[in-house]
């Protein structure tokens, strides 16, 4: 075991200190050393998605990320895109449009789908298709997720209409 | 009759129970589970296809300071080699257990031969590596006609052809040998104006659930066993572990935890039987989780087949005998899915003449397992191609040849049942009627290559037992304790069944999934029976509540529960000309005590399940690759309680359907090493490669349920394969045959490399 390194980072908006070794992936250390298992392993090798977080405004997988170079980012994952407000409308939208099965996928497209809706508001069928193309899911065939995407979109963009 | 009924809850789409928990990442699936003192679990496998295990030595791997227990397969109880009664299936021990951890022979690339617990699992990595085994390599043999011949290497000397056909000379490797035959075959082709003969392939596929197995194991002084997992079914799992352990059930609890994806493939236990061991040798909880490409070599995939099928039909398009030849991979041990791909292959189709030949052939690769209509899209597959050639023979519509000879109520089924109510042709009229099929195709739009498939499909659906317990609470509320694993929904689906008999909203109702200690036995999640057979548990337990607060509001009333009605969730009575009602909400709280209702059922009559699926697609001539333009799936589901997930299936389904047709399959160098393990190189289609689905419920109810559910999980997957070889193979005018049609193979289909 090799000596382990001081991380000084921010995550879902807390500031946050952790310990790892120089070898542990960011979803390790997400997941095994700070709890927070929103994120999934599916292939550890950049492939699936199911690992995706926020890394300042870039989607990662945190599978291929080293946990040290968290040093000094800001880090979103699954557990911080609802609020004490309530769910967030991509959330709310997977679950009136049923945008799930089995649901281990669900965090990582949720996530995409966030940095996709924050740098696009209006998004086509086929933008959305091309930004999640990252993501795999195997239960539903996308066609609901796709759905509930551009539903959220919309969603926002009204609300954003009725706060101008 | 169920279709006269009105729904108030069947048939809308309320927002599943556990939808926020997955959406906020809450959710506990079996690799989020942590002990503070929990060692790590990891397997050494065999680097060969085909291996005597010579020796196992383990010295090395011993003094590694982070290990704590190494096991091999002497550490296995002996087990007999014979066949018994697992759950619902027939299994060999010696079998089950061998695959666990290898004793004489390594029988796949991948197949386990030693384990190792440690306090982390970096150096439980490490010490597997520091294990040293002597083995003496052996010739693998990895496709089945080459397996069958004679003179072929042999897998297990001890195996015997089991055969109920003509005995002929065959190698060891064929397990089994089943036919099915009735009518006149030779007279049958003789009154044939046409005749199709081909020969079909397709690869060993995998099922591809994102989540990958996990097993997480502790074991008390008191010789009470526990083990969270991943599963289709907590208790097969205990029935695996009590077999292959030598425990008593009783001594074993399994938590099943939320569950990444199975269909079909987190059945047959792996890992789970190795962290159990684990944990009884330290007497520490051990977790265990497999990396991708241990999942890819290592647990069962779907069995790559080779088919012949020969078929005849008359010129006015009747079909006037059928022939089929299946050869299924095995894999490493017996039990492919021949046996279900020979029932469903001319299924939908009555057939007066017909003769159906399965193989069941052991080779070295994995051991194969189920995959969503085991064995029915690689019949099917075969079955709409050699049908669809015909049609193009004689110049027929596909759809009008599948409304002339598809089976209806009271025909017999190829082998043998006769078919009760079932809604095939009902599937074929709607594809009929479909604004797809009606709008044309353009052939060749900017030299692009369009083709148009059309195919149907049939399985079976199973019931099968589930338990189920309803508590009311006194606020009206009630919590549905429940065995059957949700992995798409079955909360949901389930609690609205209930819901519908008890006169409430689906919100009213707190579905639980439970271990099984806390629920009676409970099948698997799987052969499209969780929705009927749970449901059927659930609506009886809803029943019995009903009846109980029957009693109730009568003692409340000082009436006799005959006097009492019940109507949209209301008790109703006249007593001396005065009208009296009560909600069930008012019942619940002066019941003055707990209701609580238990039920285990047992249903028969799951309705068989039919689909017919439209695809239009897009041949690129210069690269060879397919575009799905646009893809309509037309399924009878009985009665859809929650549409968006019963949708939700046939979508998903046709998805799997693409990847199996087009870009998914296993690939092996000579020495049978998997060369593409890793989801960079074993292709699953992703959002970008797939247009929107658009899916048709049609429902013909099943009279075998109260409101008519028919399984819906598993037909949706037998259509595509063919409906995409059909579209592709009339877009560029040769005839496809061998899954996946890969770019490279669409090219040289069409001659140009």
């Amino acid at each position: 075991m090799s000596k382990k390194t001081h991380v000084q980072t921010e995550i879902n908006g807390e500031g946050i200190e952790f310990l790892c070794e120089p070898r542990q992936s960011l979803l390790e250390v997400l997941r095994d050393e700070l709890h927070l298992t929103g994120a999934k392993e599916g292939c550890n090798n950049g492939n699936c998605g199911a690992c995706t977080v926020l890394m300042g405004d870039r989607i990662v997988n945190s599978c291929i990320v080293l946990g040290v170079e968290a040093e000094g980012e800001k880090i979103e994952t699954i557990e911080g895109i609802a609020t004490s407000e309530g769910l967030h409308p991509i959330q709310q939208k997977f679950l009136e449009h049923a945008a799930l099965q089995c649901g281990i996928c669900t965090p990582g497209f949720i996530v995409s789908s966030k940095a996709l809706l924050e740098q696009n508001p209006t998004p086509s069928e086929e933008d959305v298709r091309f930004w999640l193309a990252g993501n795999l899911c195997r239960c539903t065939g996308y066609h609901k997720i796709v759905e509930a995407v551009m539903d959220a979109a919309k969603a926002l963009n009204t609300e954003v209409a009725d706060n101008a | 009759m169920p279709e006269d009924k009105e729904f108030k809850v069947i048939g809308t789409r309320p927002i599943r129970h556990d939808g926020i928990d997955k959406v906020t990442g809450r959710a506990a699936y079996g690799a989020d589970i942590h002990f503070p003192d929990m060692l790590h679990g990891k397997v050494l496998r065999s680097p060969y296809a085909h291996a005597r295990i010579k020796s196992i030595d383990i010295s090395k791997a011993s003094s590694h300071p982070a290990v704590k227990c190494i096991i091999t397969s002497d550490d296995l109880p002996l087990v007999e080699d014979t066949i018994t009664e697992l759950g619902e299936t027939v299994i060999n021990l010696k079998y089950l257990s061998d695959n666990i951890l290898a004793s004489d022979k390594a029988l796949y690339k991948g197949h386990p031969v030693a384990a190792v617990a440690a306090t982390d699992p970096y150096a439980a990595e490490e010490a597997i590596n520091m294990i040293e085994v002597d083995y003496e390599i052996l010739e693998p043999v990895l496709d089945v006609r080459q397996a069958m011949e004679p003179d072929a290497p042999v897998l297990h000397e001890s195996l015997k052809t089991e055969s109920m056909g003509k005995g002929e000379d065959q190698s060891q490797n064929v397990a089994s040998h089943s036919q099915r035959k009735h009518g006149d075959l030779e007279a049958g082709f003789a009154a044939a104006d046409i005749i199709v003969e081909r020969d079909f392939s397709t690869a060993t596929i995998h099922q591809g659930y994102i989540e990958t197995h996990n097993a997480t194991a502790q074991y008390n002084e008191d010789g009470e066993l526990t083990v969270w997992c991943s599963t289709q079914g907590a208790f097969g799992v205990r029935d695996q572990l009590s077999k292959i352990l030598k425990m008593p059930v009783s001594k074993i609890k399994v938590v099943p935890m939320e569950i990444g994806g199975g269909f079909g493939g987190k059945v047959q236990v792996y890992i789970k039987p190795i962290a159990a061991l684990l944990a009884m040798k330290t007497r520490k909880p051990v977790k265990m989780t497999m990396t991708r490409t241990e999942v890819f070599e290592g647990t069962g995939p779907a069995p790559g087949s080779y088919i012949r099928v020969k078929l005849g039909a008359d010129k006015t398009g009747k079909i006037t005998a059928a022939e089929a030849h299946l050869i299924f991979e095995a894999g490493a041990y017996p039990g492919s899915a021949v046996g279900a791909g020979s029932l469903c292959i001319f299924a939908p189709y009555k057939i007066d003449n017909l003769q159906i030949d399965g193989y069941d052939v052991v080779l070295n690769k994995p051991k194969s397992s189920a995959y969503r209509a085991p064995g029915a899209p690689n019949a099917c597959f075969a079955s709409e191609c050699v049908i669809d050639e015909i049609c193009q023979k004689l110049d027929m519509d596909p759809i009008k040849f599948r409304l002339i000879n598809g089976a209806k109520e009271g025909d017999r089924r190829c082998d043998g049942p006769i078919y009760p109510k079932i809604g095939y042709l009902e599937t074929v009229e709607a594809a009929q009627q479909h604004g797809h099929y009606a709008e044309s195709i353009d052939k060749t739009p900017n030299g692009k290559l369009r083709g148009r498939g059309v195919a149907s499909g049939f399985w079976m659906n199973g019931g099968g037992r589930s338990s189920v317990t309803i508590n009311v609470n006194a606020d009206g509320r009630i919590n549905l304790i429940e065995g059957s694993t949700d992995i798409g929904g079955t909360r949901a689906s389930i609690a609205m069944q209930a819901a519908e008999v008890l006169g409430l909203s689906s919100e009213d109702i707190m579905p639980a999934v439970v271990d099984t200690d806390s629920v009676g036995y409970t099948g698997v999640t799987g052969g499209s029976r969780t929705t009927f057979a749970t449901g059927i548990a659930a609506i009886n337990a809803a029943e019995n509540i009903r009846a109980q607060m029957i009693g109730v509001v009568a003692n409340h009333w000082e009436l006799k529960p005959s006097d009492v009605k019940f109507k949209d969730g209301t008790f109703l009575a006249q007593k001396n000309g005065e009208e009296l009602q009560m909600t069930f909400k008012e019942v619940a709280a002066v019941a003055g005590g707990p209701l609580v209702g238990s039920v285990t059922a047992s249903p028969g009559g799951a309705g068989n399940g039919f689909a017919t699926h439209i695809v239009d697609l897009e041949v690129d001539s210069e690269t060879g690759k397919v575009d799905i333009l646009r893809y309509t799936a037309i399924q009878d589901v009985g009665r859809a309680i929650h549409p968006s997930y019963a949708e939700g299936q046939v979508e998903g389904g046709v998805a799997q359907g693409v990847g199996w047709a087009l870009s998914e399959g296993y690939l092996y160098n000579d020495e049978g090493h998997m060369t593409n393990a890793s989801f960079l190189d074993y292709r699953m289609p992703t959002s970008y490669d797939l247009p929107s689905i658009e899916t048709v419920l049609v429902e013909v109810p099943n009279p075998g349920h109260p409101y008519g559910v028919r399984g819906a999980g598993e037909v949706p997957l037998v259509p595509p394969l063919a409906a995409i070889a059909n579209a592709v193979s009339r877009a560029i005018g040769v005839r496809m045959t061998e899954l996946p049609m890969s770019p490279d193979r669409v090219l040289e289909a069409m001659g140009s490399i």
